[in-house]
């Protein structure tokens, strides 16, 4: 196994010799979003014309379904097929793992008459139209025996228990040092459910090439969805080509598969048809993972200086009755400021809700918005500057482990963002800035997310026009891996960006882990760096041992490749030439990659620092983000333009977090009240103002051979708490409860003389 | 969505004859509200008429005042400039709604006779006075931040959700309609929406089948004119309550079944109270539903704000 230390050799990535990388390249498949040619996998064109599925949810929270009326839907025009637990086809019982090495187990569809959570798909249409479906999905006729339920998170609080195979960690005797501590505070945050809403909900387009299960679906890792698909379906895994070429948006949603997937292949083989299914908007909310509410209680002491003595962020979560997910928003808080005495832990409460899962930066998100407040009003405590009081904090190595970071410029990102944002010019009195009828607060928040790299595959080939093409089983969730895989395939192997392919999304390409965690573009994209290496190998052994090149007779590791060329010192001959004469029917390599034996001998985390302007309306208790800064230190930039929308876009997000988003549970129904765009409220274009992300120069060497480290979730932690913190700021309302809407703010806006 | 027949009304006349003659039968304007109700299968119309393109969409001088066809967009009228010079609380209004894509579609009609956004009548799995009458009130005992606060009744506690109302209400607009029987009628607006008492599934006054053809308006009433919504986000969001200001007269949005003429803040301005006595009058029958108590305070703290703004926009 490798070493880090192997990563710390000069590569093309880091020469950069053709210019392409750490550009801001724009995203080959964006205009083709934008202009609906992109096709999504409901959009796919089948061999043969579709019939459309429609899903019904369940519509009670807990029991059983005892009768199941469904002659009148089947008896519609254009109706093929109605199914409920009752008649749909036979599949591999829940949990079925046939292949030891699936990557996912079954998930079979309308398996019984078990009713697990509102909204739970238990029957299914297939018509001819899409119309004819949903309108034969009204006359379908479901008695319910319901059972009692719990869906109420904040009542249940004493049921909750440790989560499965964790206790809390303590470092030193937190409660002592608490004790100890001449300032002390001890708050208590909730955050809400939240959803993904993707623009794009989930969808299958499923059909049988003769044994082969061809299916097009939206999810972010293809080969878990195809293992789990194979499985369901008690087939070989190669028997399913699952692909998913665009998809728009993620965010850890679409980690898993749902119905659409299983319902839509089950269906084209009984139907030896074509079939789509996609989830509705309103059945999105419920049909597939949230992420769970949370209450943080959060303890700090400190001496009168600002030294932290104690820190100790416990969180109660949720998760679905037959799930063990969890949220752990505590987790980040172990890496990022020192004291001497530390608790962290979780609770876990099991509700009947729909299941609970990971969402963009799971547990940064929801934690950095108590702990990061919590700063701010020690910092108000003590009279020190929030900025001071981190960098007072801040630990020379991981304060839990005592590993040493394997770099570490949060005190760079606070202090030049200050500079940058005029953080000099906020009033630490709350309240006193106005700006015609607003008033102007600011606020800041530090972020952190751990960095990571998962085994992974990639294919490179060249052919006779020059053309290179990079071949991995990853996905592109609309943050650009297309365009970055093929930044780094340019740049290893000289060529111009217009001569590179990207294929992703194919479950018979190289595999890769796919989106999630922030660590798709390292991982794929250390992968591809290898496979590049070796095919430039491959080509100047070529080239060497061919007499009739000019590069005859020298030495592989003085070939050079750039612009086209391939080159030792002034000989020099186009890569088209070279394959033409030498490699006819093109040149392929292999790469991979995989962590590093010695990778945790580090602390490998992303950073960054928030600022925010918020003007808060003194008779609504609106809030407007005026402007927001972020500055990240997350290792060597790929491409200046998809990291910026990656960060800005997580900014939002937190905006969101802090003063929009969230669903809430009617816990008589367990269900979700929020069901459509226009309830589910997410930040808009209105809401914002000035919005930049800045990321500073750096190469973290420990990360991967890349230099390169994750920013796809970095951008959502801490961004809400900066929020929050400009709230207080403007108007010296503090409200821990998330989302801070109007209402939360109007009695404290009203206490204040507002 | 269940199938359904569908036609092109030739004018208005045919139009309300075929809506007379056809069982079912609804008028299709923009769309926006009508079409996403039937998707969900809580609108079950058997026959559309479309009546978008009936030549209904003239804005003109009428009287002093001004003549808003029904079938003109809400884009067109925040956009006319008579508006926009004289009845600046009703532009602002309707830019304060829904989003630009939707203010294309929506017509002045359409936009009177949207309904609740009350979460509950949305979701089909429960119980909705309004939708399925006598299946209860699911928002009376349940998530209800933004449930009326004036006006409602033990069987609904919805509002009434327009902003392009509220400020027509303030201007006291008059609505001229067309009968099922072919007969022209014009009624204050402030009469076309009914509280909700035991019935909240009948909305309005109209006649089944009764065709609104045009909202008119008075001169202008001396004095400022404002408008002000609160609501959880800066755009594409229904209001938290709203407040229309016009010269002496006031509304109120999103707190009642129907756009609220204040007339108990009007008639004690006049008796010489401070606004904040004036709106304490009207609030004092307020009553809350366990979480929307905040907009009491809202809804009164907005309105003085809107009268003082309206002071500012008439000095
Ligand atoms: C996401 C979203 C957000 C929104 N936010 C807001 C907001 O913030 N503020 C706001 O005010 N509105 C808002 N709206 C509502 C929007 O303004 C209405 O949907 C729109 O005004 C309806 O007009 P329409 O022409 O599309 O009506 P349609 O949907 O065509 O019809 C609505 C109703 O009016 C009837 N009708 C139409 N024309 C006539 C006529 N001439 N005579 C008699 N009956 C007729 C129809 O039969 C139907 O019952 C929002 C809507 C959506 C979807
Ligand atoms: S408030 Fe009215 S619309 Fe809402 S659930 Fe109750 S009856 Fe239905």
């Amino acid at each position: 196994m490798s070493s880090v230390r192997d990563w710390e050799a000069s590569n093309p990535i880091k020469e950069g010799r053709q210019g392409v990388f750490g550009k801001p390249v724009d995203r080959y498949e964006g205009p083709l979003k934008v202009t609906g040619a992109a096709p999504y996998a409901y959009e796919v064109e089948p061999p043969s014309p579709a019939a459309y599925g429609v899903m019904i949810g369940a519509e009670i929270a807990c029991g059983r379904i005892v009768a199941a009326d469904i002659a009148e839907a089947q008896a519609q025009p254009g109706v093929r097929l109605v199914w409920t637990h009752a008649n749909a086809p036979a599949q591999a019982p829940k949990g079925t793992r046939k292949h030891p090495r699936s990557t996912s187990p079954s998930r079979p569809a309308l398996e019984d008459n078990r009713v697990a959570y509102f909204g739970q798909p238990v029957a299914f249409v297939v018509a001819d139209t899409l119309e004819q479906a949903v309108g034969a999905s009204h006359l379908v006729r479901l008695s319910y025996a319901e059972e009692p339920q719990n869906s109420d998170f904040h009542a249940s609080l004493a049921e909750a228990v440790d989560p499965p195979g964790e206790e809390d960690v303590e470092i030193g005797d937190f409660d002592a040092g608490l004790a100890a501590s001449a300032v002390k505070l001890d708050e208590t945050w909730t955050t809400p459910i939240q959803n993904h809403v993707q623009m794009e909900p989930c969808a299958t387009t499923a059909w049988w090439d003769g044994e082969t299960c061809v299916v097009h679906t939206s999810v972010q890792m293809v080969k878990p969805a195809q293992h789990g698909l194979a499985e369901t379906l008690g087939i070989d895994r190669d028997a399913v080509r699952l692909l998913t070429r665009y998809i728009g948006g993620g965010f850890g949603g679409k980690g898993q598969t749902y119905d659409d997937l299983t319902l839509a292949a089950l269906a084209a083989r009984e139907l030896r048809q074509p079939v789509k299914v996609a989830f509705t908007r309103r059945q999105m909310m419920h049909g597939t993972i949230h992420r769970p509410a949370t209450v943080q209680r959060v303890r700090l002491g400190a001496d009168r200086d600002g030294r932290l003595n104690a820190m100790s962020i416990v969180t109660w979560t949720h998760c679905h009755r037959d799930g063990q997910f969890t949220e752990h928003a505590s987790n980040f808080a172990r890496s990022l400021y020192a004291a001497p005495n530390r608790l962290t832990g979780h609770r876990l409460v099991k509700l009947d809700l729909p299941g609970a899962g990971p969402m963009r930066a799971p547990g940064e998100a929801s934690g950095t918005l108590s702990l990061e407040c919590a700063m701010d009003e020690l910092a108000e405590q003590l009279g020190l500057d929030p900025i001071e009081l981190r960098i007072r904090n801040e630990p020379e190595a991981d304060p839990e482990t005592g590993k040493p970071f394997s770099m570490r410029q949060l005190v760079r990102c606070m202090t030049e963002g200050a500079q940058q944002f005029g953080w000099d010019r906020r009033n630490p009195k709350p309240g006193q800035v106005r700006d015609g009828r607003w008033l102007v607060g600011l606020g800041m928040a530090a972020a952190i997310r751990g960095n990571f790299l998962l085994p992974a595959k990639c294919s490179f080939s060249v052919d006779v026009d020059g053309i290179v093409t990079v071949r991995q089983g990853m996905t592109d969730i609309g943050t650009g891996t297309y365009t970055v895989l093929a930044q780094i395939a340019a740049e290893t192997l000289g060529v111009p960006l217009e001569k590179v392919r990207v294929e992703i999304g194919d479950s018979e390409l190289p595999p890769a882990p796919g989106s999630g965690g922030q660590f798709g573009a390292a991982t794929a994209g250390s992968a591809a760096l290898d496979a590049g290496m070796n095919l430039r190998k491959a080509l100047a052994e070529l080239a060497v041992n061919d007499p009739a090149s000019p590069l005859h007779g020298a030495a592989v590791e003085a070939v050079a490749f750039h612009d086209g060329l391939i080159a030792v010192e002034n000989r020099s001959e186009t890569l088209v030439d070279l394959v033409r004469r030498s490699a006819p029917q093109g040149l392929a390599a292999e790469g991979e990659i995989r962590p590093a034996a010695d990778a945790r001998n580090w602390s490998q985390h992303t950073y960054g620092a928030h600022f925010c302007e918020v003007g808060v309306d003194p008779v609504t208790g609106e809030t407007r983000v005026r402007r927001m800064l972020g500055v990240f230190a997350a290792g060597r930039i790929v491409n200046a333009k998809t990291a910026r929308s990656q960060l800005t876009g997580g900014m939002i997000w937190g905006v969101a977090s802090a003063i929009h988003e969230g669903n809430a549970v009617d816990a008589r129904y367990g269900s979700l009240i929020n069901q459509d765009l226009a309830q589910y409220m997410v930040t808009v274009q209105a809401d914002l103002g000035e919005l930049d992300a800045v990321m500073l120069d750096e190469v973290d060497d420990k990360a991967n051979p890349l230099g390169i480290k994750g920013v796809g979730e970095l951008g959502n932690s801490g961004a809400g708490a900066a929020v929050a913190n400009a709230i207080y700021n403007a108007c010296g309302v503090r409200v821990r409860d998330y989302p801070i809407t109007p209402d939360k703010l109007l009695p404290g806006l009203i206490r204040a003389g507002f | 969505m269940r199938p359904f027949t569908y036609e092109r009304a030739a004018s208005a006349d045919e139009a309300v004859k075929a809506a007379a003659a056809t069982p079912g039968a609804r008028f299709i304007a923009g769309g926006t509200n009508l079409l996403d109700l039937m998707k969900l299968d809580i609108e079950r119309p058997q026959h559309l008429i479309d009546v978008a393109r009936l030549p209904l969409g003239a804005i003109e001088p009428a009287g002093g005042g001004l003549r808003i066809g029904g079938m003109a967009t809400n884009s067109q009228v925040a956009a006319d400039p008579q508006v926009r010079r004289r009845y600046p609380v009703l532009a602002q209004a309707i830019l304060s709604g829904g989003s630009p894509q939707l203010r294309n579609k929506a017509s002045v009609a359409g936009n009177l006779l949207q309904r609740t956004r009350c979460a509950y009548f949305y979701d089909t799995s429960k119980p909705c006075n309004k939708r399925a009458p006598g299946s209860g009130c699911g928002a009376l005992e349940g998530l209800n931040r933004n449930a009326a606060i004036l006006g409602q009744s033990h069987a609904c506690i919805a509002t009434h959700p327009s902003d392009m109302a509220v400020a027509l209400v303030a201007l006291e607009a008059e609505v001229e309609t067309l009968t099922p029987s072919g007969e022209a009628r014009r009624f204050p607006l402030a009469e076309l929406h009914r509280l909700p008492g035991e019935t909240p599934h009948v909305e309005t006054h109209l006649i089944p089948g009764e065709l609104i053809t045009a909202v008119v308006l008075p001169p202008p009433p001396a004095g400022g004119q404002a408008y002000r919504k609160a609501r959880d986000r800066a755009s594409y969001a229904g209001g938290l309550a709203s407040v229309a200001v016009a010269g002496a007269r006031l509304a109120l949005g999103m707190v009642a079944h129907k756009p609220w003429r204040a007339t108990q803040v009007e008639q004690a301005l006049a008796a010489g109270a401070t606004p904040a006595e004036a709106i304490g009058e009207e609030l004092k029958d307020a009553a809350t539903a366990g979480r929307n108590d905040f907009k009491v305070t809202l809804t009164a703290r907005l309105a003085m704000a809107a009268l003082a703004q309206a002071e500012g926009d008439a000095a």
